[in-house]
């Protein structure tokens, strides 16, 4: 095992495909010379080349459309995304394109590529760089959407997303680019729709994805203060699901908590919860309780901003007051 | 060769058309890629090709009419075909008058699936999936399903969660017997404050209330209880429905009780009559009422003419009732809901030991029935478990007195201690 | 006014309608035929309901498809826009499984998922009709990426309209392809109208585009559409100059679309004596007389030309109508590739 932070462990990554497979390259906005936007690419213009190490225009649209284009013709094209929010400018070609050529060329069309984006709200950057879109795009047929929370998990996810023959949206929780975590040694991949157990415990279930499993190891200790054991599970890809964990640990502990960090309204657990109410409901001890961002647009203010910010008080008041009284 | 021209579909949502304008006449030639007429949809006007060659043989709708996609229009063909017959009928069958009624023909066929889905009253559905026992009760699904395993009450449990909500644990640590305070919440004073939102009466309450007062202010009531040795009944029950398993008829305790009381009051007709202010009023049928509890209020229909039936018609014709009062079947009658002479009303399902019922008027009697329970008892000397039910006739007085109510209820408590009574 | 790159191109088609082969010739009409009575046979069985959703009809634009795309090798790519049978028929596409696919039938080029707007055949590097308009543009650079990557010497050729031409990824990848010389050859069918809009109510710049595309430093040029002979022409050398050179390039077809927009379209934006203007030049006229005056042909062997493309759009339409209709399961078939 060694230590390494989220940032560096991408980095791998990216560095291990381009040197596998000749047919990788990256393309986005400044990840050449400038390094890109979170310092993610920085160096691999040098080892790579510009051929394979692609600065665009910026033109969201186009350069997404291009790696579709690219991978429908046989490359592994990895796209960066300043922020998943840009999403939107190029989100016909995403949605249109890589998630439909496949279905509605009847099978005659692959699109193996990767959009890379950085995720989600806490480092002030306003209304419209915080958002957390990988919630949409999950609901995409035709596309995979994963998001880590940890080095470990973002260096085994996005080695399986590369050589995955899918488009696979990979977001990357912008608040955790400088996060350090244990990564082995040895070569692993994680394959995709596979949820993971981080603690294993008795009575009650928080799942949450990314940025929001750091709220869950606080709201953690405070349950372990009480003396409640919490299994705590984090989903890491958003589309698959991996229901057949949230099953097994539901029908352990009979109470289930799932956190957003992205708007409450229209977020991923709702399409969870509704779903899991459907297919459990005998088994549950209690009403899911769902905690999300505040239904705004994210403001600047830094108060503001973790006032809109779903904390690990809001999530222990919730659960005191209607899960375990 | 002659063809028929069909109004043409010019969109997904169209599903007719209006001629606006014939552009070829009855014997024009007509080549593919002429424009044979303009055609109206409910969102532009097209000029309709035509992708037939020859003669314009018959124009069979007019200027204006609005006709379905698909129905004929018109004939071309070459100068020797002729139009056939049927067309030609076809021409007053696509007049306006007659439309409407073939489109209502086949909508008619194409919606009757959905027709089928919408006859069922979903107010009735949820009526008989109600658990009336579980009603108001807060409990977590998980709760539901393990009480529901291990056979225990919901009402018998006191839920510890938010709101008073049965949890897991509140099943899993359910003591039976007298209610126990939960060992988190010994001494500590609970208040309890309980919903007290006014409710408004639906008619079905409103009518029970009248029937109720009237029965109590009018009928001079009096009651007379037995208590009826069930220990032979249920083992000839038990019998019976091994037997009769491949029938699949279950007779219930209840269905022995409907024939005990239809036995006595062939014994005792009196109390099969009314009274009605001069005199006795007497019925030639026994129409057995019986209680229903349905989640919008009391009903008591009737079993017409049981004094025919034997124990297994009876039981038949008692379950029927009650499917069909819960809206599962055909709707109950006039005469089912309003003829019943005589009544009985059970509430063994409950736990009940005993109880008193108020009269229907205008009969004259209802006999009351707790629930079957082992008791000791001494018989000959000898301690014996044996099963008890406790029944109690409420009499109308101006019918007859005391004396007679026991003799009539001893004849029942007869019938029910020497079960072969009741399958002759 | 005529420019100079246009005069070039007159003096060469000129020459190239005698250094043609009469195989070739012939072949040119085939497909303009075959284009014109498929989409006659589309419209007919619309009206009768066997083809369904939007159907945009190619009648009027033949030779723009055809004479473009007999330049092109087996390398190369084509994407377009939803207005695409005549470009899939000119690429070689089964016409019965063509047709099928309007049919929405499992015999169908995509077992019939797609539908008019989405043809596909990735054997023949057919990568689609594409139904949002402009949506094509980032395609094709990104196909036209992986053939400079690859050095397959493979070109890419993206169809589009020029109501298309008002879309941010019409600009935005005429620059990408310029920066990144990518091998494009854009070809814009101009037909006049986006839907029921006219050129001069929706676009500033006048009614030709070539003129703006030097903004992107891109060569481009304006040919006549409806002249099939001139499209060919014209294309070859666009052609050539990318395969050699590298880099995109531009081509504008001044064509004319005879029918409406869709089917349900009353054209009531559009004077009937411009549609006749336009249908004076009709190539599927225009060119097989001038192949019998120039003693090519003869009128017997154009009928037998005829004759047997519609014997071939008869068997198309009684495949389809014969064909099946997908399965149930394949509903949740080709939607995700599987992997081990």
């Amino acid at each position: 095992m060694s230590e390494m932070i989220m940032r560096e462990a991408i980095k791998k990554a990216l560095e291990e495909s381009l040197e596998n497979d000749p047919n990788v390259l990256i393309m986005g906005e400044d990840i050449g010379e400038y390094g890109g936007a979170y310092a993610v690419t920085d160096g691999l213009l040098k080892k790579f080349g510009s051929n394979r190490i692609k600065d665009t225009p910026i033109s969201e649209a186009t350069f997404i459309g291009a790696g579709i284009g690219a991978a429908a013709a046989g490359l592994r094209p990895v796209v960066e995304l300043m922020s998943i929010s840009f999403s939107l400018v190029g989100f016909d070609q995403i949605v249109n394109m890589a998630g439909n050529l496949r279905y509605m060329s009847g099978g005659q069309i692959s699109v193996p590529m990767v959009i890379r984006a950085p995720t989600g709200a806490g480092v002030q950057l306003g209304a419209t760089h915080s958002q957390s879109f990988e919630t949409w795009l999950a609901e995409v047929p035709g596309i995979y959407c994963v998001c880590p929370s940890n080095p470990k998990d973002a260096l085994g996810l996005l080695r399986t997303s590369i050589k995955n023959n899918n488009p696979v949206i990979f977001a990357e929780p912008a608040l955790l680019y400088g996060s350090k975590g244990e990564v082995p040694e040895d070569y692993y991949e994680i394959p995709l729709g596979s949820a993971n157990i981080v603690k294993e415990g008795n009575d009650i279930t928080i799942m949450s994805y990314g940025a929001g499993m750091s709220i869950i190891e606080e709201v953690n200790q405070k349950l372990e203060e009480s003396n409640i054991s919490a299994e705590i599970l984090d989903l890491r890809s958003l589309n698959p699901i991996d229901y057949k964990t949230i099953e097994e640990s539901i029908k352990k502990t009979n109470k289930l908590v799932a956190i957003d960090t992205s708007r409450k309204n229209g977020g991923i657990m709702a399409e969870l919860v509704s779903t899991i109410q459907e297919k459990f409901l005998d088994w549950l001890d209690g009403p899911i309780i769902r905690i999300g961002a505040e239904d705004v647009p994210w403001p600047y203010n830094k108060d503001l901003e973790n006032a809109a910010y779903p904390s690990s008080n809001k999530v222990i008041e919730k659960i005191y007051k209607q899960l375990l009284n | 060769m002659i063809s028929e021209i069909t109004m043409p579909s010019m969109g997904a949502d169209m599903t007719e058309g209006t001629i606006v304008k014939w552009l070829k006449n009855e014997g024009d030639k007509v080549s593919k890629g002429d424009k044979l007429a303009e055609i109206e949809t409910d969102k532009t006007v097209v000029e309709m090709e035509s992708y037939n060659e020859g003669i314009l043989k018959k124009i069979l709708v007019k200027e204006g009419t609005k006709i379905g996609v698909g129905k004929t229009i018109a004939y071309i063909g070459d100068p020797n075909d002729t139009v056939p017959e049927n067309g030609l009928s076809e021409e007053k069958q696509s007049d306006n008058e007659e439309e409407p009624e073939k489109l209502l023909l086949e909508s008619t066929t194409e919606n009757l699936s959905e027709e089928v889905v919408s006859v069922k009253n979903p107010q009735k559905i949820t009526d008989i999936k109600e658990d009336p026992d579980n009603y108001r009760i807060k409990a977590s699904p998980m709760a539901k399903k393990l009480a529901n395993e291990k056979s225990i009450h919901l009402e018998d449990i006191i839920g510890t969660g938010p709101g008073g909500r049965i949890t897991k644990d509140d099943v899993n640590n359910y003591v039976p017997g007298p209610r126990l305070v939960s060992s988190s919440s010994i001494g500590v004073k609970k208040t309890t404050i309980l919903e007290s939102s006014d409710i408004p009466l639906n008619s079905m309450r409103q009518a029970i209330a009248k029937v109720t007062v009237r029965s109590k202010t009018e009928k001079p009531h009096f009651q007379v209880t037995v208590e009826i040795d069930m220990t032979e009944a249920m083992k000839t029950r038990k019998d019976i429905n091994e037997i009769s398993e491949k029938d699949k008829i279950k007779i219930s305790v209840n269905d022995l009780v409907l024939k005990a009381t239809i036995n006595s009051l062939i014994k005792y007709p009196k109390w099969n009559s009314f009274f009605d202010g001069e005199k006795l009023t007497g019925h030639s049928s026994i129409n057995l009422g019986i209680a229903i509890a349905l989640d919008q209020g009391l009903i008591v229909p009737a079993i017409l003419d049981s004094q025919n039936l034997d124990l297994f018609a009876l039981s038949i014709a008692s379950k029927s009732l009650g499917k069909r009062a819960r809206g599962d079947g055909e709707n109950l009658t006039n005469d089912e809901l309003t003829g019943a002479t005589f009544s009985t009303s059970n509430l063994g399902m409950f736990g009940t030991h005993s109880f008193t019922a108020i009269i229907v008027p205008p009969q004259s009697g209802i006999i009351a029935l707790g629930t079957v329970k082992k008791e000791p008892k001494v018989i000959n000397d000898q301690i014996l478990v044996r099963e008890i039910m406790y029944a109690t006739l409420s009499a109308d007085h101006r019918v007859g007195d005391g004396a007679e109510g026991a003799i009539f209820m001893n004849e029942f408590k007869q019938n029910l201690e020497k079960p072969t009574r009741l399958l002759l | 006014m005529a420019t100079l790159k246009e005069e070039k191109n007159k003096k060469n088609i000129k020459n190239q309608k005698s250094s043609l082969e009469k195989t070739e010739m012939l072949d040119l009409y085939r497909q303009m035929f075959l284009i014109r009575q498929f989409e006659l046979a589309c419209a007919e069985n619309y009206t009768k309901g066997n083809v369904r959703g939007f159907l945009h009809l190619y009648i009027g634009q033949e030779a723009t498809a055809v004479g473009s795309i007999s330049c092109l090798n087996n390398k190369d790519y084509i994407v377009t826009h939803y207005r695409d049978h005549g470009h899939a028929l000119a690429r070689g596409l089964d016409v019965n499984r063509t047709m099928a696919e309007l049919f929405g039938k499992k015999t169908g080029l995509s077992k019939g998922k797609g539908g008019s707007m989405h043809l596909f055949d990735s054997a023949r590097k057919f990568m689609g009709g594409h139904a949002i308009v402009g949506a094509q543009f980032p395609l094709a650079a990104g196909l036209a990426l992986a053939c400079q990557y690859k050095e397959t010497g493979g070109i890419v050729v993206c169809f589009f309209g020029d109501g298309s031409t008002n879309q941010g990824t019409y600009h935005e990848t005429l620059n990408l392809a310029s920066i990144w010389k990518l091998p494009i050859l854009f070809i814009l069918e101009n037909n006049k109208y986006g839907m029921g809009s006219s050129i001069d109510k929706v676009r500033a710049g006048g009614e030709d585009f070539y003129t703006g595309v030097s903004t992107y430093d891109i060569p481009a040029s304006q040919v006549n559409g409806m002249d099939v002979l001139a499209v060919k022409e014209a294309t070859k050398l666009a052609v050539d100059k990318i395969r050699k050179e590298g880099g995109p390039s531009y081509l504008e077809c001044k064509t004319f679309r005879f029918v409406g927009h869709s089917l349900a379209d009353g054209q009531k934006y559009r004077k009937s004596e411009e549609v006749k203007f336009w249908e004076r030049q009709d190539p599927i006229e225009k060119f097989p007389k001038w192949l019998i005056s120039a003693g090519i042909i003869n009128q017997k062997e154009l009928d037998e030309i005829n004759q047997k493309v519609k014997e071939e759009i008869q068997n198309s339409v009684d495949f389809a109508t014969s064909s099946e209709n997908p399965e149930k399961s394949e509903l949740n078939e080709d939607i995700y590739e599987m992997q081990d």
